[in-house]
């Protein structure tokens, strides 16, 4: 398999207290990768070391190498600005910015100076639109507040936000959690869809979501890798006791 | 049984008294507002017109009118805005985002002092540096003395409406791979304008009802006075020299000012709560 990312032994702190620990994992090209685990296990936090959004909280520190394409994000004079247009990311609660629809999906573009025109940048927003399956229920109503949109959608745009900037990778934080069943199922098959073109890895805490998504499951608790295989087989005949206890539903 | 619907009642008379004497005091707090607005509404209201708009005050006890008393006002509140918006949206923009270190801690601790200094204080530092040097008192001085009371209240409160500003969206933006400049700039600062915007007019009403920073900067003027350079009056510092007059007919222009004045500030205060009145 083809690694589109690489991450060797990676321990994390918050100040003095270690939040994940000695976690080495491969992470395939155009597949679809789920982090499950009970809540505090240091999933999101694992997820955030990839595009390097924990360099937000001051006392986060980093040990290791998360190699995306060959190069470790964390030597030193990584452009991080550049990483995050590479590895694009939407959060567990959908954070439309407070513009229009339109401008949502443009912003990334715009401040990337990625759009050669007027009609490439309104083109860009279109596709970005499209690939995230919402241009139907907007195209009409592109000029009004995002904040307009239902939940669902709001989540949605913000699929299309990150996908405008054309990313390599979408990192996804929960991203379904706030959502009722039919946005939910919109959003998974959305995930399906988009691996033809994207690395994907999805936290969750959706057992089913995890197993109807995901080409390959990694089961987190207490800040330590258990478990990382193959979504098929971990669901049936996983290699861990502890793992089968968590998704069979004995503790969590 | 019995003893059980004993308690509950007690209960229930407790709450009520209580109840209804907190209603009391803040019928009490809120209608000490009415009644001075009621009052000076009553002594203010009949020398209302057009010639004390315009005119400017007559020789000693002759009437006349504030119009150059409104229009220094103007000038100082605007000069006053001109510096202190910008310098404290600016100020509050990097507290808010850059200030989470000792530096930012100093600036927040000195401006919180400086909002609680007498503003009179204000007055006799602007007098010391800028009156002193020019010789003579100024439009100039009395701006300044007023934009110095106004940086730190816009700089504090631009800060807390940013802080409003859920970090979800500040997120959003940088894992979009935007600077952080960029996301201060069009997605923070806009998402909390309408809040700055309020923290400002406030400030504006704020700085239009100061009288002791004028006193000895800006001083009076009984002409209009369109120079920065020279004296200038004001409403406030008119208001204080009519009603400390022997004349009943500047004590009713005082009044009358003191109407104009108050019915300003009502106006920004209800354009603030129109502004601001949630759209989404």
């Amino acid at each position: 398999m083809q690694s589109k990312i690489s991450i060797k032994d990676l321990d994390f702190f918050y100040g003095k207290a270690q939040a994940l620990f000695d976690i080495s994992l491969e992470i395939p090209e155009r597949e679809v990768v789920a982090f499950i685990g009970p809540s505090g296990c240091g999933k999101s936090t694992f997820l955030r070391t990839l595009n390097r959004m924990n360099d937000t909280i001051p006392i986060a520190s980093v040990k290791g190498q998360v190699i995306i394409d060959g190069k470790d994000i964390y030597a030193p004079g990584t452009d991080v600005v550049a990483l995050r247009r590479k590895v694009g990311m939407v959060f567990q609660k959908s954070n439309p910015f407070p513009k229009s629809i339109f401008e949502n999906v443009a912003y990334g573009i715009r401040i990337n100076g990625i759009h050669s025109s007027k009609e490439d940048l309104n083109d860009r927003v279109e596709k970005a639109l499209r690939d995230a399956a919402l241009w139907d229920e907007v195209k009409d109503r592109l000029s009004m507040s995002a904040f307009g949109l239902s939940g669902g959608q709001q989540q949605r745009l913000c699929i299309a936000r990150a996908l405008a900037v054309q990313p390599d990778v979408i990192l996804m934080d929960e991203p379904a959690s706030a959502l009722d069943p039919i946005a939910t199922q919109k959003i998974e098959e959305l995930v399906v869809e988009l691996k033809k073109n994207y690395t994907i890895v999805i936290v969750t805490h959706n057992m089913q979501q995890a197993a109807r998504v995901s080409d390959r499951t990694a089961f987190f608790m207490l800040g330590k890798l258990i478990e990382y295989n193959p979504t098929q087989k971990m669901f049936t005949n996983p290699d861990e006791k502890l793992t089968e206890d968590y998704i069979t539903g004995r503790f969590g | 049984m019995a003893e059980a619907a004993t308690v509950h009642s007690k209960r229930r008379i407790i709450n009520l008294v209580m109840t209804s004497l907190t209603a009391v005091c803040a019928v009490f707090a809120t209608s000490v507002l009415l009644i001075i607005i009621g009052f000076i509404a009553y002594q203010g209201i009949s020398s209302l017109s057009w010639e004390f708009l315009t005119d400017t005050p007559k020789p000693v006890g002759e009437g006349g009118g504030i119009g150059n008393a409104i229009v220094g006002s103007a000038m100082m509140t605007l000069l006053a805005a001109a510096i202190g918006l910008p310098v404290g949206i600016a100020a509050g923009v990097y507290l808010a985002e850059f200030g989470k270190n000792w530096y930012g801690n100093t600036i927040r601790f000195i401006a919180d002092t400086l909002i609680g200094v007498p503003s009179i204080i204000i007055g006799i530092f602007i007098y010391t540096v800028v009156v002193m040097p020019m010789g003579r008192q100024s439009g100039l001085a009395g701006g300044l003395a007023l934009a110095i009371i106004m940086i730190p209240i816009v700089a504090r409160t631009t800060e807390e409406m940013i802080n409003l500003v859920p970090n979800s969206m500040r997120e959003g933006a940088l894992a979009l791979g935007a600077p952080q400049w960029r996301v201060s700039w069009n997605i923070v600062l806009p998402a909390a304008t309408s809040g700055i915007a309020t923290g400002a007019m406030l400030a504006i009403a704020r700085i239009t009802g100061e009288t002791a920073p004028l006193l000895f900067t800006a001083l009076n003027s009984r002409f209009y006075n369109f120079f920065y350079d020279q004296p200038m009056s004001s409403l406030t510092v008119q208001i204080y020299n009519f009603a400390t007059g022997p004349f009943e007919v500047e004590h009713a222009m005082a009044w009358a000012a003191t109407l104009l004045l108050v019915g300003f500030i009502l106006v920004i205060n209800i354009a603030v709560r129109y502004l601001t009145r949630k759209k989404y």
